[in-house]
C-alpha cells in the first residue's frame, strides 16, 4: 500500500506518513453499512505491540506509531486515540497498558487499554503517562477527524468538516468531492465545498474566487491574501476584489462585536451595581460590604458544586435560589447587626460596613481557603455561538447578559407591582407617614435589604462563571458597582442599568486604542467630572427626596 | 473667653498644651534612650524602634489633616491617601536624583528603572527634583494643586456627603492604576526605592533615621499647631457651621465653598507632607498607597481616636497602627479580623472615639458640664 | 475645659503603650542557642494566596533537618513574620528580623517590589536572604541568593522551544503590567528579532493592569492576528488573578492549544487550582519544576508536603522546589563554612552543589545565581503539567541579559579578588555601564 503525506498537520510532513485514502475507502465503506464492527480485532500480541510503539521519548517515533495504529484495523483504534488525546492512556510499572478514568489527587482508577476491565486503584508513582505535544495532539485531531467524517453521529461530522478548511490538498481533493455528493447535512456540504474551493484556489483556479468570495472565515482570507500577492494576475485581481467587500463586511462584524463585548462587560457592571441601587440607592444605605454579599454568592456557586459533583450545570441553577438567599441572610444579619444601629448617619455606616467587608474577606480565607477555588462551567454555557465565520458570542457572557436583563425585570417588577415595592417606596419618600399609615418601616428596612443583599448574591453566582472565585472577589467590583450607581443617578433603576450598559460599552471602545489600563482610567475620570458637572446622575430623582 | 493674641490662641485649650508636653516629651525620651542608654540595656530603644516610631508619626500627621476635613469641615475624604503618596512620590523623586550614578547600571542622570525601561532621556515632569528646595515645594504642590482642581470642581458643584466620599474614592483609585503603569515614568508597581541620602546624609545610617524621626515629630507639631489655629479661628467657626448645617450657612451669607476648599487644600498639603517624612523612613514608595483601602484605614484611625479633636487622630493613628505592627507579627490571620471589628464597634459604640470616651469619664469625675470638645453629629 | 492634668490624660495613655514597645531587646546569641531562620512570606493581604506554601515549605525543611539532628549540633528555630502584602512593610520586618531577632538567613519574598523593597535593608545590616521565584534579572547583590530562575533559565529556553519545536513565527507577548513582564517583552523582541530575524510587524505587545478581568477584546485582538496564515503563540507573563478570566475567555471564543498555544512564566500548579483546566489542555508553561517530574526525590518531597500539610490534594510547584533547593545549600554551606556568620557562609556557598527534585543537580554560580534545568510542561485536564521538552543538561542563571543594551556589558562575580555584583567588563570597572565614562566625559566638559 502506499503512503501519502498527511495534508493537514503540517507538522508531521516531514517524519510522517499516513494512510489516509485507506481509511477514507474504509470510511466510504462504513456510511454505506453503517456497520462499524466490521473492523477486526488485533490479536493481543499485536495491539500490545502497537502500543509499545507509542512509549517512547521522540515524538516523531510517536507520530509514527500513532500512524500505525490509524492503519491498524483495530476496533479498539479509536478508542486508544482518543485516550491518548485526553492524555489518559498510561503505563503501568507492570507494562500493562491502562487508561486512566479519573485522575486527580494521588490515586487513581483505571482499565486495562486492551480488555477495557477496571483494574481499580493504582498510584500516579506506578503509573507512566504516554505524553504527547500540540503537534501530536493535531496529528490526533485530524486522523480523528477523517474517521469521524464518516460518524453515524452528525455533530462529529460537521465538527469534522469543519476542521478540513483550509487542511485540502491534492490527495485529499478527489475523494472529497465524492464525500461532499454523498453529505446528506447542508452545513456539512458547505464546508466541504468551501474546503475544496480554497483548495482549488491555492491551485490557481479563478472561478474558485466566486465561491469564496461571501465567507468570512479567517482561512479564506488567508487563501486570498495569498492568492492576490502570487503569480497569476487575473487570479490576483479578482482575490483582491474578493478581499475589499470582505474587508468591508468584517468591519461591520467587529463593531458589533465591539458593542456585544461592551454589552457583556456592562451587564457585569449591572449585575453587580443593580443590588446597590436597592440598598444605596433606595434606602440611601451605603454598603460597602456589597461586595462581599457579591462574593458569598461565588462561594455557593462552588459549595452547590462541590455538593453535587458531576452536574455543574444543575448546580449552577441551584445555586440561583442558593446564592439569593445566602447573601440575603448575610444581609439581613448586616442589616440587623451593624446598619440599624447607624440609622440617619450614612458616613458611619459606610465605615462600619467596610469593617464588615474586611471581616467577610477574612472569614473566607480562614474558614475555606486563601486560594481562588475552583467552579466548573457546564456544557452548556462554554463555548461560542457563531453567528458568522467572523463573529462569535461568547456563550457563557450571552447567559450572563440575559440572566441581567432578567434579574432587572424581576427587580422592577418587584419594586413596581407587588406589595413590597410600594411600601418601600413609600418609607423611603416619607418613613414618618408612611408609619403612621400603618407600614412596618424596620420590616420593610429588613425586607429591602435582604432583597438588595440577595441581588448581589446572584451577580455573585453570574460573576462565578466569569472571574476567579476567590476572597478578593468582592473588593474588585465594589468601586465600580458604586460608579455605576452614582452615574446613574441614584434611587433610580433604569439609570443604573443604562449607566452599566453605556460604561461598559464605553470602555469597551476606549480598550483597542487606549488599552485596558488607560481605558479605565479614562472612564473614572469621565465619571468624576460628569458627578462634578452633574451630581445626582443621569437620571436625577425629583422631589424632596433627592435632597437627602 | 478674653480675645488673646493669634499666637497663643491655638494653645487655648489645655489638651492641646498637654499633647504639646507629651509630644516634646516623647521626642526627648526617645532620642536619649536611644543615644544614651547602652544597646544591651533593657531600656535602650533601637534603631529599629526609632524608624518604627518616625513612622507613626508620620501617619500620626496624616490623620490630624483628615480629622481637619472631617472632624471640622464635615468631608468624609476616602481620598486621602492620594495626597499621602504624591507628597511621597515628590520626595521620592528626589531621593532617586540624590542616587545619581551609584544606581546598579551608574547612570548619572536616569534613575535605574528607566535605563531598565530603555528611556532617553528624564521626562521634563523629572526636570528640577535633584534640587532640594524644589523637591520640597513640590511635596506641598503636587498634592495641593490635586486638592485645588478636585474641590474646586466639587465644592462648587455641591457635591457633599457619601456622594463626595465616592468621588475621592474613585480620584484615589484612578491615580492608583494610572501610577501603575510603567509609561507614566513613576517607576510602576516597583515604585521608587533603593534611595541613598538625604541633603548629605545616608539614609542608611542611625543617626540620620533618629533626625528624620525628631523632623517627623516637629513637622507633627507644626502641623497640629496650624490645624488648631485653623479651627479656633472665625474661618473654623463657619467650617464647624458648614459641617452641621450647610445650606444654613450658605443663607447666612457665607461663600462655603470658598471655605472649604481653602481647608481642604491645606489638609491635602499636611498629607503631602506626611508622606514625604514617611517615605524616607521606609525606603520605598509605590501605587500601593494609593489604595482606597488605605485611605479608609486612615479614616478609622480619625474614629477611633475621636473625631474633632485633633489630638485624637494622633492618638488613633498610633494606636492602629501599632496594633498592626504587633498582630501581623504575632496572629496574621487575626490582623484583618481586629480592624474589621474596630470599625464596627467603634462607629457603632464608640462614635467619639477613644478620646470622646476619655472626656467622658474625665468629665464625670470632675462633675463638670460645660466641656464641649465633641462634634455633634454630621449628617449628610 | 480640662483644668487639671493630675488626671490621667488620653495622650499619657498612649506614651506608656508606645514605650513598651522599644523595652523588648534582643537577647545575645548563645553558643547552644538555636539557630534562627527568618521567614519573610506574606500570610495575609493579597499575596497569601501565592506566599503561605512557601513559609510551610521552609517550616516543614527546618522540621526535618531539625529530625536529622539540626545544624552544626544546633536546633534550627522557624521565626515567621508577616509582611501582608505591603511593601514598606517587608522592608520593616526585615529590619526587625535581622535587628531585632538576628536571624541567621532569611527566606522570602515572592514579588519583585517587595524584593526591592528589602534589599536595602538586607545590604545595610549585612542579612542573607534566599528569593525563589523566576524574576527579571537585571540584579545582584552581595546579600541576596536567587534560586528561582533568571530570564535566560525561562523565557529563553521556552522560546527557542516554540520557534524550533512548533514552528512559531507569529509572536503574542502579554503581559501584567510591572516589570517582569515588561523586562521579558523586551528581551524577548530583542531576542525574537536578532536570533529569528522575526519582523516587528509579527510581534504583538499588550499589557494589563492587575487582576485584569475583561479580556474579551484582547483574547479576540489575539484571534485576529493569529489567523493570518503563520503560526501564532502567545508568551503570557499575566500575573496571578488575571489568569482564570483569561483563559476562560480564551478556552470560551476557541483558542485552541494546538491553534494558538499560550506559554506562562507565572502559571504554575497553585495557580491551577483554582481554573477548571479542562478546555486548556495543551496549553503551556516553562518552569524548573513541574509536580509531575517522575524522581523518587520529587515523589518523596511531594508525599513529606502532603503528610505535612495533611492535605491530599496539596500541589507544589516551582518556588517550592527552589527554597528546597536554597535551603539546603544554605546548610551545606553552613556545614563547609563551620559556622552560620553571614560573610563565611556568603564566601563558602559559592560552587556549593544540591540536589535539584527533577533528578539532576543545582549549583551556586559566583553571581549568586544557580544552575536549573528549563521544562516545558503541557497543562492536563487535572491541573498537573506533562512535559513535554527540556533542556538536554542545566542553564546558569544570567544576573545581567545579553539582549538589553544597559546590561549587555555587565557580570557579577561575588568571588575574591572582584567581589562586584555589576562589574563592566567593556570598561573594566564595578559599578554599572556607563558611570566612568559619563563622569570623565563631565569632567572634561
Amino acid at each position: 500500500m502506499r503512503n501519502f503525506p498527511l495534508p493537514w498537520a503540517p507538522s508531521t510532513r516531514a517524519g510522517g506518513v499516513v494512510g489516509w485514502p485507506w481509511l477514507l475507502l474504509m470510511g466510504l465503506l462504513l456510511s454505506v453499512v453503517h456497520f462499524p464492527a466490521a473492523l477486526a480485532q488485533e490479536t493481543d500480541d499485536q495491539a500490545v505491540a502497537l502500543l509499545e510503539a507509542l512509549d517512547v521519548d521522540s515524538y516523531v517515533a510517536k507520530s509514527e506509531a500513532v500512524e500505525a495504529i490509524v492503519r491498524s484495523d483495530d476496533e479498539r483504534a479509536r478508542d486508544w486515540l482518543q485516550a491518548l488525546l485526553d492524555g489518559r492512556l498510561q503505563r503501568s510499572d507492570g507494562g500493562r497498558f491502562v487508561v486512566v478514568l479519573d485522575n486527580r489527587g494521588r490515586d487513581w482508577p483505571v482499565a486495562d487499554a486492551l480488555t477495557g476491565e477496571t483494574l481499580g486503584e493504582m498510584s500516579r508513582r506506578e503509573l507512566d503517562r504516554i505524553g504527547i505535544n500540540n503537534a501530536l495532539r493535531n496529528q490526533l485531531r485530524s486522523a480523528l477527524a477523517v474517521v469521524d467524517l464518516y460518524s453515524p453521529d452528525l455533530e462529529r461530522r460537521r465538527a469534522s468538516a469543519e476542521r478540513l478548511l483550509g487542511e485540502v490538498d491534492d490527495d485529499l481533493a478527489g475523494p472529497l468531492a465524492e464525500v461532499i455528493e454523498e453529505a446528506s447535512d447542508d452545513r456539512v456540504r458547505e464546508r466541504l465545498s468551501l474546503a475544496l474551493a480554497i483548495h482549488r484556489l491555492e491551485q490557481g483556479e479563478l472561478e474558485a474566487v466566486a465561491e469564496l468570495e461571501g465567507s468570512l472565515h479567517p482561512r479564506v482570507r488567508v487563501a486570498l491574501n495569498r492568492a492576490a500577492t502570487g503569480d497569476d494576475p487575473q487570479v490576483a485581481i479578482a482575490a483582491r476584489d474578493a478581499l475589499g467587500s470582505i474587508e468591508q463586511q468584517l468591519k461591520l462584524n467587529r463593531a458589533a462585536e465591539t458593542l456585544y463585548f461592551g454589552l457583556s462587560m456592562g451587564s457585569v457592571l449591572v449585575l453587580a451595581a443593580i443590588g446597590l441601587a436597592i440598598t444605596f440607592g433606595v434606602m440611601g444605605v451605603i454598603n460597602m460590604a456589597h461586595g462581599e454579599l457579591i462574593m458569598l454568592g461565588a462561594y455557593t456557586t462552588w459549595a452547590v458544586q462541590q455538593l453535587l459533583p458531576g452536574q455543574p450545570g444543575l448546580a449552577l441553577i441551584l445555586s440561583i435560589p442558593a446564592g439569593f438567599l445566602v447573601s440575603a441572610l448575610a444581609g439581613v444579619a448586616i442589616e440587623r447587626g451593624v446598619i440599624q444601629f447607624l440609622k440617619g448617619r450614612p458616613l458611619e455606616t459606610l465605615l462600619a460596613t467596610f469593617g464588615v467587608s474586611l471581616i467577610l474577606q477574612q472569614l473566607v480565607r480562614t474558614v475555606i481557603s486563601p486560594q481562588n477555588r475552583t467552579v466548573v462551567t457546564p456544557e452548556w454555557m462554554s463555548g461560542s455561538l457563531a453567528v458568522n465565520d467572523a463573529l462569535s458570542l461568547t456563550l457563557n457572557r450571552m447567559v450572563v447578559l440575559g440572566f441581567a436583563l432578567l434579574v432587572f425585570v424581576g427587580l422592577m417588577l418587584v419594586m413596581r407591582r407587588t406589595r413590597l415595592g410600594l411600601e418601600v417606596r413609600a418609607v423611603t419618600q416619607n418613613r414618618a407617614m408612611a408609619r403612621s399609615m400603618g407600614i412596618r418601616a424596620t420590616r420593610v428596612d429588613i425586607l429591602t435589604f435582604a432583597l438588595g443583599s440577595g441581588v448581589a448574591g446572584l451577580a455573585g453566582v453570574a460573576l462565578s462563571q466569569l472571574t476567579n472565585v476567590g476572597p478578593n472577589l468582592g473588593q474588585n467590583y465594589i468601586i465600580d458597582s458604586f460608579m455605576v450607581v452614582v452615574f446613574g443617578g441614584v434611587g433610580n433603576l433604569w439609570g443604573t442599568l443604562v449607566a452599566g450598559l453605556s460604561l461598559g460599552v464605553i470602555n469597551q471602545i476606549l480598550e483597542p486604542w487606549a488599552g485596558a489600563m488607560l481605558a479605565k482610567i479614562i472612564v473614572l475620570v469621565f465619571i468624576i467630572l460628569f458627578i462634578q458637572k452633574r451630581p445626582r446622575g443621569l437620571f436625577p430623582q425629583k422631589g424632596r427626596a433627592a435632597e437627602g | 473667653m478674653q480675645a488673646r493674641s493669634w499666637l497663643l490662641r491655638p494653645f487655648s485649650e489645655r489638651s492641646t498644651q498637654l499633647f504639646f508636653g507629651v509630644l516634646l516629651a516623647a521626642l526627648v525620651l526617645v532620642t536619649v534612650l536611644h543615644l544614651a542608654v547602652p544597646a544591651d540595656h533593657p531600656l535602650h530603644v533601637t534603631a529599629y524602634t526609632v524608624n518604627l516610631f518616625g513612622k507613626y508619626l508620620s501617619y500620626a500627621l496624616l490623620a490630624v489633616a483628615v480629622d481637619l476635613v472631617w472632624g471640622y469641615l464635615g468631608i468624609l475624604s476616602l481620598g486621602h491617601g492620594a495626597f499621602f503618596a504624591l507628597g511621597g512620590y515628590a520626595m521620592g523623586m528626589y531621593l532617586m536624583r540624590q542616587i545619581g550614578d551609584r544606581g546598579t547600571y551608574g547612570d548619572p542622570v536616569l534613575p535605574d528603572f528607566m535605563v531598565f525601561l530603555n528611556w532617553e532621556s528624564l521626562p521634563w515632569y523629572w526636570q528640577g527634583f535633584d534640587m532640594a528646595w524644589f523637591a520640597f515645594v513640590m511635596v506641598l504642590l503636587a498634592p495641593g494643586a490635586l486638592a485645588l482642581v478636585f474641590g474646586w470642581l466639587a465644592f462648587r458643584s455641591r457635591v457633599t456627603g457619601v456622594y463626595l466620599s465616592i468621588i475621592t474614592q474613585a480620584m484615589t483609585f484612578a491615580l492608583m492604576l494610572a501610577f501603575f503603569r510603567n509609561e507614566m515614568g513613576f517607576g510602576g508597581n516597583n515604585g521608587l526605592t533603593d534611595f541613598r541620602d538625604i541633603l548629605g546624609f545616608s539614609l542608611r545610617s542611625d543617626a540620620t533615621r533618629l533626625g528624620l524621626f525628631i523632623a517627623t515629630g516637629v513637622a507633627l507639631a507644626l502641623g497640629y499647631l496650624l490645624c488648631r489655629a485653623i479651627v479656633v479661628s472665625k474661618l473654623g467657626r463657619v467650617c464647624v457651621a458648614t459641617r452641621d448645617a450647610e445650606a444654613r450657612t450658605r443663607f447666612l451669607g457665607y461663600r462655603v465653598e470658598r471655605f472649604q476648599l481653602f481647608v481642604f487644600v491645606v489638609s491635602a498639603m499636611l498629607a503631602g507632607v506626611a508622606g514625604a517624612l514617611y517615605v524616607p523612613q521606609v525606603g520605598i514608595i509605590n501605587p500601593s498607597e494609593f489604595e482606597p483601602i488605605f485611605s479608609i484605614e486612615i479614616v478609622l484611625w480619625v474614629a477611633l481616636g475621636g473625631r474633632a479633636t485633633l489630638y485624637g487622630a494622633v492618638i488613633g493613628a498610633i494606636l492602629v497602627n501599632y496594633a498592626k505592627t504587633v498582630f501581623t507579627g504575632v496572629m496574621p490571620d487575626a490582623w484583618l479580623f481586629a480592624l474589621g471589628g474596630m470599625f464596627v464597634l467603634v462607629t457603632v459604640f464608640l462614635p467619639q472615639g477613644v478620646a470622646g470616651l476619655l472626656a467622658y469619664r474625665i468629665r464625670r469625675q470632675r462633675r463638670s458640664s460645660d466641656e464641649t470638645a465633641t462634634p455633634q453629629e454630621a449628617s449628610a | 475645659m480640662i483644668t487639671s492634668h493630675r488626671k490621667t490624660h488620653p495622650s499619657l495613655w498612649f506614651a506608656a503603650s508606645l514605650l513598651s514597645l522599644g523595652v523588648a531587646s534582643p537577647a545575645l546569641a548563645q553558643e547552644d542557642d538555636p539557630i534562627k531562620v527568618g521567614v519573610l512570606h506574606s500570610l495575609s493581604g493579597t499575596m497569601a494566596i501565592s506566599e503561605t506554601v512557601l513559609k510551610d515549605t521552609v517550616e516543614m525543611l527546618i522540621e526535618q533537618q531539625n529530625a536529622e539532628g539540626g545544624l552544626l549540633g544546633r536546633q534550627l528555630e522557624a521565626v515567621v513574620v508577616d509582611p501582608a502584602s505591603d511593601w514598606p512593610l517587608f522592608a520593616e520586618r526585615a529590619r526587625e528580623l535581622l535587628a531585632q531577632e538576628e536571624v541567621d538567613v532569611i527566606f522570602g519574598n515572592w514579588t519583585s517590589v517587595s524584593r526591592k523593597s528589602v534589599l536595602p535593608v538586607v545590604e545595610e545590616l549585612n542579612g542573607l536572604l534566599f528569593y525563589p521565584v523566576q524574576y527579571e534579572g537585571e540584579e545582584s547583590s552581595e546579600n541576596v541568593f536567587y534560586t528561582g530562575a533568571a530570564p535566560n533559565q525561562q523565557s529563553i529556553p521556552a522560546i527557542n522551544y516554540l520557534h524550533d519545536q512548533v514552528g512559531v513565527e507569529r509572536w503574542v507577548l502579554a503581559g501584567t503590567d510591572y516589570v517582569f513582564p515588561r523586562t521579558t517583552n523586551r528581551i524577548l523582541s530583542a531576542y525574537l528579532q536578532d536570533e529569528f530575524g522575526v519582523a516587528e510587524a509579527d510581534i504583538m505587545v499588550n499589557y494589563t493592569p492587575f487582576g485584569h478581568s475583561d479580556w474579551q477584546n484582547i483574547v479576540s485582538d489575539i484571534r485576529r492576528f493569529g489567523s493570518e496564515g503563520k503560526k501564532t503563540a502567545v508568551v503570557s507573563t499575566i500575573n496571578g488573578d488575571a489568569n482564570v478570566p483569561f483563559y476562560t475567555e480564551l478556552a470560551n471564543q476557541g483558542v485552541d492549544a494546538a491553534d494558538i498555544p499560550v506559554v506562562a512564566f507565572s502559571v504554575g500548579e497553585q495557580e491551577l487550582t483554582g481554573i477548571d483546566t479542562g478546555p486548556l489542555v495543551g496549553h503551556l508553561a516553562a518552569w524548573n519544576y513541574f509536580m509531575s517530574v517522575d524522581t523518587d526525590a520529587n515523589y518523596d518531597f511531594i508525599d513529606a508536603w502532603i503528610e505535612y500539610t495533611d492535605d491530599e490534594m496539596a500541589v507544589t510547584n516551582d518556588p517550592m522546589e527552589a527554597h528546597y533547593i536554597g535551603f539546603n545549600m544554605w546548610t551545606e554551606a553552613v556545614r563547609k563554612a563551620g559556622t552560620t556568620d553571614v560573610d563565611a557562609v556568603k564566601d563558602a556557598i559559592i560552587g556549593v552543589t544540591v540536589p535539584n527534585l527533577s533528578g539532576g543537580s543545582a549549583a551556586m554560580m559566583p553571581n549568586h545565581h544557580i544552575t536549573k534545568p528549563v521544562l516545558i510542561g503541557e497543562i492536563q485536564d487535572n491541573g498537573q503539567f506533562d512535559i513535554v521538552w527540556q533542556t538536554p543538561s542545566t542553564v546558569a542563571g544570567d544576573a545581567w541579559s545579553d539582549y538589553l543594551p544597559g546590561s549587555r556589558d555587565l557580570i557579577a562575580d561575588w568571588r575574591a579578588p572582584m567581589r562586584c555584583g555589576n562589574f563592566n567588563v567593556a570598561n573594566g570597572s564595578c559599578g554599572g555601564s556607563t558611570a566612568a565614562e559619563e563622569a570623565e566625559a563631565a569632567l572634561a566638559e
